[in-house]
C-alpha cells in the first residue's frame, strides 16, 4: 500500500516538475553545452541563416482579353554562400484554369503545378514563367491566381550540424587578442565594483538602521537605481557625463573648477601628477565602475540592512552602559555581526559583476579600455560576426564561473545555510 | 574636553551648512541662474560665524526668535556678498538656514560639556551628510532625466544648464517631446509590447513554477536534493553565455523578432529564482492543512489550486512583481533577438533611438521617463512585496 502511494507521489512530482525542467534545460543548459560545440567551429554570423528557396509571384496580362495570363515566379536562393539541393516547387491554380506549354521540369495534376528544379547554387536566380488559360475562355480574375502562394522546399547543409572542428577560435582568444589585458580589465571592474557596492551598502544600511525623519522615504529611494531600467539610467548618465554639453562637465567648467571638460566615458587614461610622479588612472573604466557601484549598492544595502535589523538590541544597550560611542559600537558590535553576510555577499556579487554586460555596453560599448569578457563575447559574435569566437569567449567565462562557484561552495557554502 | 567638542561641532556643522548651500546653488544654476562660482570659502566663513553665535547664545533667548533673526541676518549678508539673483534664491537659503539652526537647537555650551560627546557629534553630522549624499546621488540623475524631457532642442543649445520648465507655454508645447515620441517614434506600440511581454512572462513563470516548487517543497522523489541545489547553480549562469547558441538556434527556427521567442527566454531565465522563492514559502505552510485536503479527496491539482495558492498569495505577489521587473527592464535578449522595429520592447526602442546620433536628447529622455516611470510607481506602491522579492533574488542582478 505504502509503496504504491510513494509511487503515485513520485509520478506526481515528476509530472509537476517536467514543464519547468524541460524549459530550463532547453533555454539554459542546452545553450551552455551548445557553446562548447560552436566554439570548436568556424562559423560566422552569415553562415547560420539556413538557405531557403524563395519565390515572388507576379501575374501579368498578355492579351487584351483576360482569358490568358502569364504568371512570373522570381525564384532565388536566399543564401549567397550555400547551395540548395533538390528544390521542389508546387503551386495551386484555380478551377478551370490550366497551364499552357508547361515547362519540362513541371507537371500538372489535380489543379496543382509541381516542379522539380534540381540543385541551385549559391545566389541562384531565375524568372520562371507559366502561361495559363481559362478552359472556357472566360476572363480570369488575376486576384484568384495571386491568392495562392507557391510552396518551395529543398535540402541544404546546416553548417552548425557538420562535424568539422577547429581549434582556431581558442587560439585566437588566448594568443591574438590580448587576452591578459582583457582578463585584467574584467577583474579590475569586478573587484572594485563589488567592493565599492558593498562599502556603500554598509553606509546606507547603517544610515537607514537609525531613526530619523524621512527614513522610509530614504529606504525607498535607495533602491531606485537598481529598480530603474538599465537602458534609461545608462543613457541618463551618459548625458550627464557628456563632454560637450553634459550637465556635470558644464557645471564644473562654469564654476571654474576644471578648465576643460573631461570626457569621463571616452578617455582611456587620465594622467596626473602627484609629488613629481606621473600617475595613470584608467578613467573610462573608473567611471564605469562608479556607475556599477551606483546601480548595484542597493542590493548590498538590502542584504546588510536585513542582517543589521536582526542584531539583538541588548548588545547596543550594554555598550551604552559601558559608555561606548557610535564608532566603537560599529566596529566592535555591528561589524563582527555582519562579516559572515559580507563575505557571502562579496562572493555572490563578484560572480554577478563578473558577468555584467548591459552596463558597460550601454555606457561605452567596450571602448576606451573598458572591454571585459562579456562585452568581448558580443563584440566577437556580433560586431566582428564571428559566432565561433564569441562562443569560445563564452566558454572561458563559463570555466571561470565554475571555478568561482567551487571556491564559493568550498569557502562559504556551509556557512550560507546557517544564515 | 569642552574645547575639543566645540571645535569639532563648529568644523563639522559649518562644512555641512556650506555643502547644503552649495547644493542649493547648483540646483539654482540648473534653473537658469548664472553663477560663476560656488563661493564655498565665503560660505564656510559665514557659516562658522553663524554657528559660533548660535552656540554661544544657546537657550538664553526665545528659540524661534533666535533662529529667525540669525537666518535673516545670514541671508542678507550672503546675498549682499554674492552676485545678484532673483528673490527665490535667497528665500531658499533662508529656509535652509532656518532648518539648520533648528537642528542646532540642542548644541549649547552645556550639551558640549558632556562626556564622550565629540564622537557622537561627528556621527550625527556624518549621518546628515550621508542623507544628503545618498539623496543627491540617487535622485539627481532621475531629476535630470525628468526635466530634460521637457526642454526643447534650441533651449538646450543656448544654455545646457538651464533645465527649468517654462510654464508660460501651453500644455502641448511643454509635453512636446512626449507627443513626438508617441507619434513619430511609435512608442505606444512599444509600451504595449513591453507590457504584453512582462505580464506574459509573469503568468507563464507562475504556471510553471508553482507546480515545480510544490513538488520540491512537499513531495519525495528520486533526485530531489540534486534538483534543489542545482536550481541555484543554474541561476548563476548569466545571460551572456546563453546568447550566442540561443541566437543561432532562434535564427534557424525563425523565433527571432517574435514575442513568443522572447517570452520563452524570459520565462526560462526567471524560473529558477521563482521556484527557489516559492518552495521556501510553501515549506512554511503547515502540512496538516494539505493532509486535511487529502482526506477530503482532493488530488494534487486540487490541493495546489484550493489550498496552496490561496495561502501563499504574498509570496506569489513577490515573485510576480520581481519577475515583472526583470522582464520589463531586460535588455540583452531584446537587443539580440529583436531587430524589426515592429517587435521592439521599450528598452530596445530606446537603444534604437540612440543608434541615430541625430536624435535630440529630450526625446531620448522622454523615452527614458516612459520606461522608468511605470516600474518606479509599481515599486513605490508595492514596495513591501518587491523588497522581499529583491532580497531573495539579489543573488542575481
Amino acid at each position: 500500500m505504502s509503496s504504491t502511494l510513494s509511487k503515485i507521489e513520485k509520478r506526481t512530482a515528476y509530472t509537476l516538475l517536467l514543464p519547468a525542467v524541460c524549459l530550463v534545460f532547453a533555454i539554459i543548459l542546452f545553450p551552455i553545452f551548445a557553446n562548447v560545440w560552436i566554439s570548436f567551429k568556424e562559423v560566422g554570423l552569415k553562415d547560420i541563416r539556413i538557405p531557403e528557396p524563395r519565390a515572388k509571384k507576379i501575374v501579368k496580362n498578355i492579351q487584351d482579353n483576360n482569358s490568358e495570363l502569364k504568371i512570373i515566379y522570381k525564384l532565388r536562393n536566399s543564401s549567397l554562400i550555400q547551395d540548395i539541393r533538390e528544390v521542389r516547387f508546387s503551386d495551386k491554380l484555380p478551377k478551370n484554369i490550366d497551364p499552357v506549354n508547361l515547362d519540362k521540369r513541371c507537371e500538372f495534376k489535380s489543379q496543382k503545378v509541381k516542379c522539380f528544379f534540381g540543385d541551385w547554387e549559391a545566389g541562384y536566380r531565375e524568372n520562371f514563367e507559366i502561361f495559363v488559360k481559362d478552359v472556357n475562355n472566360n476572363n480570369i480574375n488575376s486576384k484568384d491566381i495571386e491568392s495562392s502562394k507557391p510552396n518551395l522546399s529543398g535540402k541544404s547543409n546546416n553548417i552548425l550540424l557538420t562535424t568539422d572542428f577547429t581549434l582556431k577560435n581558442f587560439k585566437n582568444v588566448f594568443i591574438n587578442n590580448n587576452f591578459f589585458e582583457l582578463l585584467m580589465t574584467t577583474f579590475y571592474f569586478t573587484f572594485f565594483g563589488t567592493l565599492g557596492a558593498i562599502l556603500l551598502g554598509i553606509f546606507a544600511a547603517q544610515l537607514v538602521n537609525q531613526k530619523f525623519y524621512g527614513r522610509s522615504f530614504m529606504r525607498s529611494i535607495l533602491l531606485f537605481p537598481y529598480v530603474g531600467p538599465v537602458v534609461a539610467l545608462a543613457y541618463t548618465w551618459t548625458l550627464l557625463l557628456d563632454p560637450n554639453s553634459g550637465t556635470i562637465n558644464t557645471l564644473l567648467v562654469s564654476y571654474g573648477i576644471i578648465e576643460k571638460p573631461i570626457n569621463l566615458l571616452g578617455q582611456k587614461y587620465l594622467i596626473f601628477n602627484i609629488l613629481g610622479l606621473d600617475l595613470k588612472l584608467r578613467l573610462a573604466l573608473t567611471t564605469v565602475i562608479f556607475f556599477e557601484i551606483w546601480r548595484y549598492f542597493p542590493l548590498a544595502f538590502l542584504f546588510i540592512l536585513a542582517r543589521l535589523q536582526a542584531i539583538p538590541k541588548d548588545l547596543y544597550e550594554a555598550a551604552d552602559v559601558d559608555g561606548a560611542g557610535p564608532f566603537k559600537k560599529f566596529f566592535y558590535i555591528t561589524l563582527p555581526q555582519i562579516t559572515a553576510i559580507l563575505s557571502i555577499l562579496f562572493m555572490i556579487r563578484f560572480i554577478w559583476n563578473f558577468n555584467k554586460f548591459e552596463d558597460i555596453f550601454l555606457l561605452t560599448g567596450g571602448a576606451s579600455g573598458t572591454l571585459t569578457l562579456p562585452i568581448s563575447v558580443y563584440q566577437q559574435g556580433f560586431a566582428v560576426s564571428n559566432i565561433g569566437m564569441g562562443s569560445a569567449v563564452s566558454i572561458v567565462i563559463v570555466l571561470l564561473l565554475i571555478t568561482f562557484m567551487i571556491i564559493y561552495f568550498r569557502l562559504i557554502g556551509k556557512k550560507a545555510n546557517e544564515i | 574636553m569642552k574645547f575639543k567638542s566645540l571645535i569639532i561641532t563648529i568644523f563639522a556643522s559649518s562644512i555641512f551648512l556650506s555643502t547644503i548651500i552649495c547644493i542649493w546653488t547648483i540646483m539654482a544654476t540648473l534653473q537658469g541662474l548664472n553663477f560663476t562660482s560656488l563661493n564655498f570659502n565665503l560660505n564656510l566663513l559665514l557659516s562658522i560665524g553663524l554657528i559660533i553665535i548660535s552656540i554661544f547664545i544657546g537657550n538664553k533667548f526665545n528659540h524661534l526668535l533666535k533662529i529667525f533673526i540669525l537666518s535673516l541676518l545670514f541671508t542678507i549678508l550672503y546675498t549682499f556678498l554674492i552676485e545678484s539673483s532673483p528673490l527665490w534664491f535667497p528665500a531658499g537659503i533662508f529656509l535652509l538656514i532656518l532648518f539648520f539652526t533648528n537642528k542646532l537647537k540642542k548644541y549649547d555650551l552645556k550639551y558640549l560639556n558632556q562626556d564622550f560627546i565629540s564622537e557622537k557629534i561627528v556621527f550625527e553630522f556624518l549621518s546628515l551628510f550621508a542623507i544628503i549624499f545618498f539623496a543627491l546621488v540617487i535622485l539627481f540623475p532621475f531629476y535630470i532625466m525628468f526635466v530634460t524631457s521637457f526642454k526643447t532642442q534650441t533651449a538646450l543649445l543656448i544654455n545646457p544648464l538651464d533645465l527649468s520648465i517654462d510654464f508660460s507655454k501651453n500644455i502641448f508645447e511643454i509635453f512636446k517631446s512626449y507627443f513626438v515620441i508617441f507619434k513619430t517614434y511609435d512608442f505606444g506600440r512599444y509600451i504595449l509590447t513591453s507590457s504584453y511581454v512582462s505580464v506574459g512572462t509573469v503568468l507563464i513563470t507562475l504556471l510553471f513554477s508553482i507546480p515545480a516548487a510544490y513538488a520540491i517543497a512537499r513531495l519525495n522523489f528520486f533526485g530531489k536534493t540534486f534538483l534543489s541545489t542545482s536550481i541555484l547553480i543554474i541561476y548563476m549562469f548569466p545571460a551572456i553565455v546563453l546568447v550566442i547558441p540561443l541566437y543561432t538556434v532562434f535564427s534557424q527556427l525563425g523565433l527571432r523578432n517574435s514575442i513568443e521567442g522572447l517570452l520563452i527566454v524570459y520565462t526560462a531565465t526567471t524560473l529558477p529564482v521563482a521556484i527557489y522563492m516559492l518552495q521556501g514559502y510553501f515549506r512554511s505552510i503547515p502540512k496538516e492543512i494539505e493532509e486535511a485536503g487529502l482526506i477530503d479527496g482532493q488530488n494534487w491539482f486540487g490541493i495546489i489550486i484550493k489550498i496552496i495558492i490561496p495561502l501563499s498569495l504574498p509570496a506569489i505577489a513577490s515573485v510576480s512583481l520581481y519577475v515583472f521587473m526583470i522582464a520589463w527592464n531586460e535588455f540583452l535578449f531584446s537587443l539580440m533577438f529583436l531587430d524589426n522595429p515592429k517587435t521592439f520592447t521599450l528598452s530596445r526602442a530606446i537603444n534604437h533611438l540612440t543608434g541615430d546620433a541625430e536624435t535630440p536628447r529630450q526625446y531620448l529622455m522622454a523615452g527614458s521617463v516612459i520606461v522608468t516611470l511605470p516600474i518606479l510607481l509599481i515599486f513605490v506602491y508595492f514596495e513591501k512585496y518587491l523588497v522581499s522579492g529583491l532580497t531573495a533574488g539579489s543573488v542575481k542582478g
